[in-house]
């Protein structure tokens, strides 16, 4: 535990339904949703679209339950953070134990819910998921190294793998490489929004790269990354839920996602404070387009396939 | 003796709080309903032999 540790959060006021709710973070969850629903679509055979709702559901639910339990732990770092002071827990309104009850609870409830509506394979993914999150990631990489982002990434990566594994029941090349691209995609999209957001990782002994090793050594890494995600992005096109529609959108994403990171490794610290780190912004926007848009192709060519349109 | 409804300041203060965990919980039972409901005629529930035989016609 840092510092921070001293910040204790005091009981506030009195909570409403809101401020449970933004304990399991509506934001992240969205994403978790719609990546768990392209996973679920794209997966050969089907399900029942009843049971397609619920398994989606359920995979919200258990990611959102381990956002409360981030929340639970990270109370004291969130209660120096500007960004985070508002959160529940350090703004009084929901008590730590709470927080963790309900974390707790509503992961076993989704995981069981999960098993129990689709398959066991897809419920023990979502509980290793939670896992990694809320321990892996949580308590133990974030605040002891600078790839704490990078590995913690695969938490986030595994919506689509447990949506495939919904319908099919396990795993397969598709999922891995769908898994791959928001585990790849992660460390710059992250690193990007480090580098112009100057936030209090440092107050609050969160070991972030641009910290801990400087901002020029996390431009290289945001490169790096991007060189490798790309062939990966390309590659994935190639398989079952790739087609032209994907192929076309990952070329021309990809140009732009590394043409962006070229530019970031390029550009002195100087330059970027200059122009008040307009690449860097730029290319934080692009990469959430970059998601949205190659899982938004994987979709469509799920969604032309009964036609005889979509994948090759 | 009177039975008037007497409304306290916890129940304005909790209201929120009490109709968003009413609503899941209805929410909640509607979902064990339809996936009960699509299990059942899906046959999901039926031994693995009455499957097979079904499958055999």
């Amino acid at each position: 535990m840092s510092d921070a540790s001293l910040h204790t959060p005091t009981q506030t006021g009195e909570a409403g339904f809101g401020d449970y709710f933004a304990l399991l973070k509506p934001r992240v969850m969205s994403l978790v949703v719609f990546t768990a629903m392209v996973g679920l679509l794209a997966a050969p055979g089907g399900v029942h679209p009843f049971i397609a709702f619920c398994a989606v559901l359920f995979i919200a639910v258990g990611g959102g339950a381990s956002g409360a339990l981030n929340m639970w732990w990270d109370a004291d770092i969130d209660a120096v953070m500007k960004r985070t002071t508002s959160r529940p827990i350090p703004s009084g309104k929901v008590a730590p134990g709470e927080a963790m009850a309900i974390g707790l609870t509503l992961s076993v409830f989704a995981v069981i819910m999960l098993g129990l509506a689709s398959n066991w394979v897809a419920a023990g993914l979502l509980a290793f998921t939670i896992f990694f999150y809320a321990v892996i990631y949580t308590m133990w990489l974030k605040r002891w190294t600078p790839q704490n982002i990078v590995i913690g990434g695969a938490a986030g990566a595994f919506p689509p793998m447990i949506g495939w594994a919904v319908v099919t029941g396990g795993i397969s090349l598709e999922s891995v490489l769908m898994f791959m691209l928001i585990f790849m995609w992660t460390p710059p999209h992250f690193w990007a929004l480090a580098l112009f957001m100057k936030s209090d990782y440092k107050e609050a002994g969160v070991p972030m790269l641009t910290v801990t090793h400087g901002r020029k050594v996390t431009r290289a890494h945001i490169l790096v990354y991007t060189i490798l995600l790309a062939p990966l992005a390309i590659g994935t096109g190639l398989t079952s839920i790739g087609g032209p529609i994907y192929m076309v959108t990952a070329v021309v994403l990809n140009a732009l996602f590394l043409w962006g990171a070229y530019k970031i490794w390029r550009r002195p610290e100087e330059a970027a404070k200059a122009d008040m780190y307009r690449s860097e912004k730029s290319f934080f926007g692009l990469s959430l387009l970059y998601l949205f848009l190659h899982f938004g192709a994987i979709l469509a060519e799920a969604a032309l396939k009964p036609y005889g349109l979509g994948g090759w | 003796m009177s039975f008037e409804k007497v409304e306290h300041e916890l129940h304005k203060r909790r209201s929120s709080r009490n109709i968003g965990v009413g609503l899941t919980l209805v929410a909640f039972i509607a979902i064990v309903f339809g996936l009960t409901v699509v299990k059942v005629t899906r046959g999901d529930f039926e031994p693995e032999s009455v499957r097979v035989q079904q499958e055999n016609g």
